[in-house]
């Protein structure tokens, strides 16, 4: 599968099929700081991400 | 994973209410989170315009839409920072929003006004350019707010940013600063525009995820004066901690709330100086914007 990240923009492939959950641990993101987002719509963390699928993984914290 | 009310897919999972909730579902408790929030502090007067305070972040652009929706009256407020690449972008999904909306607009440079961006702004007084854009700030949010006659002005302050603040200043034993910490700052007996933060009880990714499921475009790119910012790590540390223990910055938070006022009184100060310069309520004889703004002139 197709990962895009942000700060900074990037990408990175992962091999799926994956839960979300286990996607953000491999990659040692917080899912408190996190949404994913799988074409358009926001995943929950025990949706299964398969090989085919491009997601984005969005941070959600900001300096305030 | 279904929604708790309703039983359709749900759109996400809320570890701190044991919940999961679907597009509408969620949007109804967000709503219902923000309304608590205004009737809890008294925010506002009924029929009372508000001036919202939007940077082109998901916190303030989610406030407005959410204010909007609950048939407040309100008027944006955008400051223009003059941070190159950054502030273009933000002020061009504010003006996106507004535009779409159509909903009144208030644009404000910082270019146009001081030929100058806060960077340079810092620079010049060597202040640490987040703390000279926060004076700087909070000068024209009481200024604008003035001006056009309004009583209130609302900012997009979340849970994550008030527990951060909370954290830092607790860490630093700043006491007066710990006196004035709350979601609502007075308006100095009608002089000034009430301070309020209608999103303090909402988390960060609460407040995103609603941006998302509403199609709100926001600038996910980080201010990049804030990189190294000490909020970045307290908030980290706050969600390691709410990942252990679901709800414990809520909790944090909502805590210091209670305890606050008997924990750290505030004196009843006779009389607020002004500033002589601009009449801002200040500390001394000048206000930090007015020292700020003096030692840009100067050199
Ligand atoms: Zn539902
Ligand atoms: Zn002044």
């Amino acid at each position: 599968m197709r990962i895009k990240l942000h700060h900074p923009a990037r990408e990175v492939e992962l091999q799926g099929p994956k839960p979300v959950l286990s996607i953000l641990s491999k990659l040692g993101l917080s899912r408190e700081a996190h949404l994913v987002i799988c074409n358009d719509a926001l995943v929950t963390e025990d949706t299964v991400i398969s090989d085919e699928d491009c997601i984005e993984i969005r941070p959600v914290i900001s300096g305030g | 994973m279904k929604c708790r009310r309703c039983e359709k897919p749900a759109a996400i999972k809320m570890p701190r209410h044991n919940s999961a909730f679907c597009d509408l579902c969620f949007r109804d408790y967000l709503h219902k989170q923000v309304m608590k929030a205004i009737s809890d502090q008294r925010m506002f007067e009924d029929g009372q315009p508000i001036l919202v305070a939007v940077s082109g972040g998901k916190d303030s652009l989610v406030l407005w839409d959410i204010l909007i929706k609950r048939g407040y009256p309100t008027v944006g407020l955008h400051l223009n920072l003059g941070i190159g690449e950054y502030s273009r972008i933000s002020q061009a999904h504010v003006e996106k929003f507004a535009r779409s909306r159509d909903l009144e607009l208030i644009v404000q440079s910082y270019q146009d006004d001081y030929g100058l961006g806060v960077v340079d702004i810092a620079k010049e007084t060597a202040r640490p350019p987040c703390s000279a854009c926060g004076t700087m700030k909070r000068h024209h949010f009481n200024r604008i707010a003035m001006e056009k006659g309004f009583a209130v002005v609302a900012t997009g302050h979340n849970l994550d940013d008030e527990a951060a603040r909370l954290l830092g200043n607790l860490l630093n034993w700043q006491i007066p600063y710990l006196k004035k910490q709350m979601p609502v700052l007075s308006d100095e007996g009608g002089k000034w525009a009430r301070k309020v933060k209608p999103l303090y009880r909402l988390p960060e990714r609460e407040i995103a995820a609603y941006a998302v499921l509403n199609q709100i475009d926001y600038i996910i790119e980080e201010c990049p004066m804030s990189k190294g910012a000490k909020t970045f790590l307290y908030k980290e540390m706050l969600n390691r901690l709410e990942e252990n223990s679901p709800g414990s910055k809520l909790q944090f938070y909502l805590g210091f709330l209670k305890e606050r006022p008997s924990a750290f009184p505030q004196q009843i100060e006779a009389e607020t100086q002004r500033c002589a310069s601009c009449g801002q309520p200040c500390g001394g004889d000048l206000c930090g914007y007015c020292r700020l703004i003096q030692r840009v002139g100067a050199s």
